[in-house]
């Protein structure tokens, strides 16, 4: 009997992938735990080992093929001594499983029966997280209409959205990847030479979470001067009497430096959500990696229970896997607060877009030699500007204010962050 | 004495009024309601209970001829009318009784009068009633209902020319009887007299009978009126009534013949009751009897508002009710409050085959512009109908094609005035043809039928 294989959930919110690449080809043996394809997700490519054996009779979904639903058969086995020739193409459910005379024959209404609530139903899970409230009838419209349904207020009960409210909504330019807007899309962009590369997941969920963030987090931000020559000092010193293999970056002492900070201003380590405000008991603290196409944010988990060489091996690892495009999903989901850091491309200072749910986001700048005014005397020292992205809803300005004032303290008096 | 004063005074105790006042208790407002004769109202003492006990009474003894299919023999079969009749008051009282139960519990005090409201306060009104006293409310709330309407020159004498009030307490069986007017109350009283062997004319203005419903519902009644013996005449307007002692004679316009029958009901509509509450003066605008209110009962005076059949149609408790809750939670600064959409309000009729409708016709649909999907699944092809022997009449499903909105459904059949709700709540969960379709009803059931209309509209029913 033949065996089907699907697009698997590889991280817990995965609700489809792309075909990255096919390892296997049809007729070919494969045993269980083989690798047989590369999955891409959002936020990363994914290795995915057959879990039985047999010859590959059928791949239904070639490779590079995108948005293609968990759950849906991507490909088909033939089990051993089962002639390739012999399996139907049509994915075998448990039915005809029991009924091997039935010929596999669909009505004729089904594909476009599937096509359509399929295309429904992704559109409806990708389009955020967080669950919506709306009526079937309100999602048909906006889906008609080419409304975001997260961008309106409902006014049925406990704020679902109705009907109504999608029609009082302004018929928003939809952002529909039809064959009529990408047209329209190429010939407004004709005036000059360009070429339309259609957005990969990453992108895709880049620019829904970093607009969500934007239109629902009211960002504010607060910017401090460090001096960091004794923390470049210190630095030195450690990596001298580090163990082999371990080299603590300047981006490890601001990662500690942050996680010791929000441990001393726990106010600044919240996320809002709508009626609570979540505290977060550790520094769970993501770091924004630049990959090819777009960036990931793996998770310190407990940043601030983790020595120096320990944290120091712990982002290496991260920033290296991301890179390859190999952490797996839970390794870069959740997390209570973000650092990005531009500095190794000599950026002075720049404000950061917060990660939601995060509460607030820090925005490293490089490291440079500055004339400062000490004790009325003009002197030169190392200086790095560093700025808070924090979000109004939950974090109020002296609490940005207050967190910063800690961060420096640990960053210029790195003795104190290191106990 | 002190004058006492409420935050919301309620005139009427029928199914507007007491529902009003129960929920402005739920919501700690210090309520009123005042009543002039029953709680409960017309629905409740002179309208959809009563009808309902003797429309029972009409079905029972119509399922007597059917018996014998059943393999059930049954003797001489004799109707005692005074009984019948008795019933039906017993129930009424009943459900009376109740209500005044329900507003003790509620804390609601009920005043026996009639209310004028009178001159404006720095905190709401005054409030005149009949037995001298004058209370106070920031808030009154007219609930008073409506009555039969006349046609000009037909004066109803409660002998020979009746309306439903008298047509619901029969001393005797007249051996035929000229309806006029078939809407739901027309058409109820007709089914009513034919199932107990009075010779019944239905007439109708309009051209067809039902005017409100779908035409394919208009039809099939129609049709079932006629297969039992009624004549029905459509586009047909009185000229004259002449009463005599036990005989009514009608002229009707065109060259139709006259008419002769022992008694007549008017059914013909009703009118708001608007009188003697106070309103010259006021803001309050009255249309053609009835009281012109907002979506949420404000009239164009503030602190007055209106709810129910003096507001106009559709005349129906549920509706009164409905706006009773509406106009209270308003006055208490409910948010996200909506008023009845339209369509909302599904309308029953119980005649035999019973009716039940929400949403708009198909003819409304297509004027409305909608493109649509029409479904159609006779009872004829559903397991429980044919099993009950009651197999006549169709379910219809009216969809928007490009929303799938459920825009109407009418049924015509078994029991359709309990099926009804389904659709109601489809419809206001705003569900589409596909919640519908996935759902999974009971079997066997009458409601199959419901699914499988559904199902038919997209040309996928299963049974047909």
């Amino acid at each position: 009997m033949s065996v089907n294989v699907t697009m698997p959930a590889l991280s817990p919110t995965m609700t489809e992938g792309t075909v990255a690449k096919w390892l296997i080809a049809v007729g070919e043996t494969v045993h269980s735990g083989d690798v047989i394809a590369e999955i891409e997700t959002d936020k990363a490519t994914m290795e995915v080992e057959s879990i039985e054996d047999g010859v590959v009779a059928h791949i239904l979904v070639e490779a590079g093929s995108e948005n293609v639903a968990v759950g849906t058969v991507i490909a088909i086995l033939a089990e051993a001594g089962e002639a390739v020739d012999t399996i139907s193409a049509t994915p075998v459910t448990a039915a005809a499983d029991e009924a091997p005379e039935t010929p596999a024959e669909t009505p004729a209404e089904m594909p476009a029966l599937v096509k359509e609530t399929t295309a429904v139903a992704q559109k409806s899970m990708a389009e955020t997280s967080k669950r919506i409230f709306a009526t079937p009838l309100a999602r048909r419209i906006a889906a008609n209409k080419g409304i975001a349904l997260d961008g309106l207020t409902g006014s049925g009960p406990h704020g679902r959205i109705l009907r109504r409210d999608v029609e009082a909504a302004p018929a928003a330019p939809a952002v529909q990847i039809t064959p009529a807007s990408a047209n329209a899309m190429a010939s407004s962009a004709a005036t000059g030479a360009s070429e339309l590369v259609a957005n990969s997941q990453m992108r895709q969920v880049i620019a829904s979470r970093l607009q969500q963030s934007k239109q629902q987090a009211p960002h504010f931000y607060v910017t401090v001067d460090c001096q960091i020559d004794t923390l470049l000092a210190a630095r030195r010193a450690l990596n001298e009497k580090a163990p082999d293999g371990v080299k603590i970056s300047l981006n490890d002492l601001v990662i500690r430096a942050a996680a010791m900070a929000l441990m001393a201003v726990p106010d600044a380590n919240v996320a809002y959500e709508d009626t609570h405000t979540r505290r977060f008991q550790h520094a769970d603290i993501c770091m924004a990696v630049a990959i090819d196409g777009g960036l990931v944010t793996p998770v310190i988990w407990a940043a601030e229970t983790m020595g120096l060489a320990a944290l120091s091996q712990t982002t290496a690892d991260l920033a290296s896997r991301a890179r390859q495009g190999q952490l797996r999903a839970a390794e870069y989901t959740g997390g209570s607060f973000t650092i990005s850091n531009l500095g190794m491309f000599g950026v002075r200072e720049f404000a950061a877009v917060i990660n939601p749910p995060q509460g607030a986001i820090l925005a490293v700048g490089a490291g440079e030699q500055r004339p400062v005014v000490v004790d009325g005397a003009l002197t030169v020292a190392t200086v790095m500007t560093v700025t808070l992205s924090a979000d109004h809803r939950a974090i109020d300005g002296a609490v940005a204010a207050q967190w910063l004032q800690s961060f420096k303290g640990f960053v210029e008096n790195p003795v104190t962050m290191l106990l | 004495m002190t004058k006492t004063h409420y935050d919301i005074a309620v005139i009427g105790g029928g199914p507007g009024g007491y529902v009003a006042g129960i929920r402005a208790a739920q919501l700690g407002l210090n309520a009123v309601v005042i009543e002039r004769e029953h709680l409960g109202g017309i629905c409740l003492n002179w309208g959809c209970i009563p009808t309902k006990a003797l429309l029972r009474a009409a079905e029972l003894r119509h399922s007597i001829d059917e018996m014998q299919a059943f393999g059930i023999s049954v003797g001489d079969v004799t109707i005692d009318l005074p009984a019948m009749v008795k019933r039906s008051r017993k129930v009424a009282a009943r459900l009376s009784a109740g209500v005044t139960h329900l507003l003790k519990k509620n804390k609601v005090p009920v005043i026996e009068a009639t209310a004028t409201i009178g001159k404006p306060l720095k905190n709401g009104r005054e409030v005149h009633l009949s037995d001298g006293t004058v209370i106070s409310a920031s808030h009154v709330i007219i609930a008073t209902g409506a009555r039969a309407r006349s046609l000009p020159g037909i004066e109803p004498d409660g002998k020979s020319i009746l309306t439903y009030r008298e047509a619901m307490v029969p001393q005797d069986m007249p051996k035929s009887l000229i309806i006029v007017g078939s809407g739901a109350i027309g058409a109820e009283f007709a089914s009513f007299y034919n199932d107990l062997g009075v010779e019944v004319t239905l007439v109708e203005a309009l051209d067809r009978i039902l005017p409100v419903e779908d035409s394919d519902i208009s039809a099939f009644v129609a049709k079932a009126f006629e297969k039992r013996g009624m004549n029905i005449l459509t586009n047909v307007k009185l000229q004259s009534v002449t009463a005599g002692s036990d005989s009514v004679l009608a002229k009707l316009d065109g060259d139709h013949p006259d008419l002769q029958a022992e008694r007549m009901i008017l059914a013909v509509g009703i009118i708001g009751n608007v009188e003697s509450l106070g309103l010259d003066g006021t803001a309050v605008k009255i249309d053609r009897g009835h009281i012109v209110t907002d979506g949420f009962g404000a009239t164009a005076e503030p602190g007055i508002y209106a709810i129910g059949d003096v507001t106009g149609p559709p005349w129906l408790a549920h509706k009164a009710s409905h706006e009773g809750i509406l106009c209270v939670e308003k006055i208490a600064g409910g948010k996200d409050l909506h008023a009845i959409a339209d369509g909302a309000v599904p309308g029953c009729t119980y005649c035999r085959p019973q009716v039940a409708s929400i949403g708009l016709t198909e003819a409304a649909a297509t004027k409305a512009g909608h493109s649509i999907k029409t479904g159609n699944f006779p009872f004829a092809g559903n397991g429980k109908a044919i099993a009950l022997g009651d197999d006549a009449g169709f379910v219809k499903t009216i969809f928007d094609a490009t929303t799938g909105e459920l825009l109407g459904a009418h049924m015509v059949g078994p029991e359709v005035t309990e099926l009804i709700q389904g659709f109601a709540i489809a419809r206001s969960l705003e569900a589409t043809e596909a919640e519908l379709m996935a759902t999974i009803f009971p079997h066997p059931t009458l409601s199959e039928a419901m699914h499988e209309s559904v199902l038919d509209a997209y040309d996928r029913a299963i049974h047909f």
